[in-house]
């Protein structure tokens, strides 16, 4: 490939990746009242999609050598700690760390 | 005002800068073990920032010349933005010059911390968001640079690191939870993913997700479900 076709390459992805950011907001201008239902999208939505970020962060490890085992350890560690705690960014650090631990140590 | 801002946006940023550096770094030293100069990372990494498709992109530009394709690749693999922008629809208006680049720089994890987090009432919205996309940003490209440069001197175990993004993704999901009664639309969204997750398996589950998640509002609407 020449520098020129990687360029043009690289801007059909810039592309592609702006469409899905800025879409929305083209289509529902801040001075335009957007129909009814993506107001209501707009209230729902925000509470789904963490959860599909959830588990799309977690898609590959269930079909892993584990079976989502170092995950789901650490997963559940997170939610007992995060409930005990409340603190965000020990909670994080802590998951994080107890993850690294698991699949460098036990689950290699 | 901007300082304030600052201050209260960089916490919430700290986790991501751990993992983004780590990520970037894994990133760039890839191009530059398939032959890249560190020019391709550094430019891709700060305009496409969206870091699954910077992966994939090393693939195409290794293969035969196809704009269409990585376009339409580019459109499959990024459709979740769509959701993000409908949820931030409300939250970017009002923010002036800023909105462009907020929605520019709209990554999985900046719209997961813009979403979630309520900056104190005495900071001002606009720019605690703008400071959240932009650390991000810049944590991501430093790393993109410095794995491209140093990728080949610095050697140690970081696996696993890239769990700090599910840790976070996690964390803001049950402070949303805590935030409200009503666990419906939380569960709807988990409850779609996971469905489609064993029906498509993990290549190609999320656009039949996304739809699945609209098509269950759609009727819980209809049926009179109340705003979550």
């Amino acid at each position: 490939m020449t520098v020129i076709q990687s360029i043009i390459i690289i801007l059909a992805v810039v592309l592609g990746t702006m469409v899905t950011r800025f879409l929305p907001f083209l289509i529902f201008p801040e001075g335009k009242t957007p129909p009814p239902f993506i107001t209501y999208l707009g209230t729902v939505l925000p509470y789904a999609v963490i959860g599909l970020l959830v588990v799309y962060c977690l898609k590959d490890a269930v079909f892993s050598s584990f079976q989502g085992l170092p995950e789901a350890i650490a997963v559940l560690f997170i939610v007992g700690i995060h409930k005990w705690k409340k603190n965000t960014l020990f909670s994080i650090g802590a998951g994080t760390v107890l993850y690294m631990v698991l699949v460098q140590t036990c689950f290699r | 005002m901007k300082k304030k801002a600052f201050k209260a946006a960089l916490p919430y940023t700290l986790p991501i800068c751990a993992g983004f550096l780590f990520l970037g770094m894994s990133y760039g030293f890839l191009m530059r073990s398939k032959g890249f100069s560190f020019f391709y990372p550094l430019l891709m990494s700060l305009f496409i920032f969206a870091g699954s498709m910077e992966f994939v992109t090393v693939n195409l530009l290794l293969s035969a010349f196809q704009p269409l394709h990585a376009f339409f690749l580019a459109l499959m693999v990024n459709a979740r933005h769509l959701f993000y922008g409908i949820s931030m629809l409300e939250k970017y208006k009002n923010t002036g010059w800023k909105k462009p680049y907020l929605i520019f720089g709209m990554c999985d994890e900046s719209f997961t911390i813009n979403c979630a987090v309520t900056p104190p009432e005495d900071v001002d919205r606009g720019w605690f968001m703008f400071f959240v996309t932009l650390l991000n940003h810049i944590y991501w490209v430093s790393g993109a640079v410095l794995g491209a440069l140093l990728g080949s001197v610095i050697r140690f175990d970081t696996t696993g690191i890239e769990f700090v993004m599910t840790a976070l993704f996690v964390v803001m999901f049950m402070n949303q939870w805590e935030e409200t009664n009503q666990h419906r639309s939380a569960l709807t969204g988990v409850g779609c993913s996971l469905l489609c997750l064993l029906v498509f398996g993990s290549e190609s589950f999320i656009v039949p997700a996304m739809a699945l998640i609209i098509l269950c509002f759609l009727l819980d609407r209809k049926r009179g479900g109340k705003e979550a």
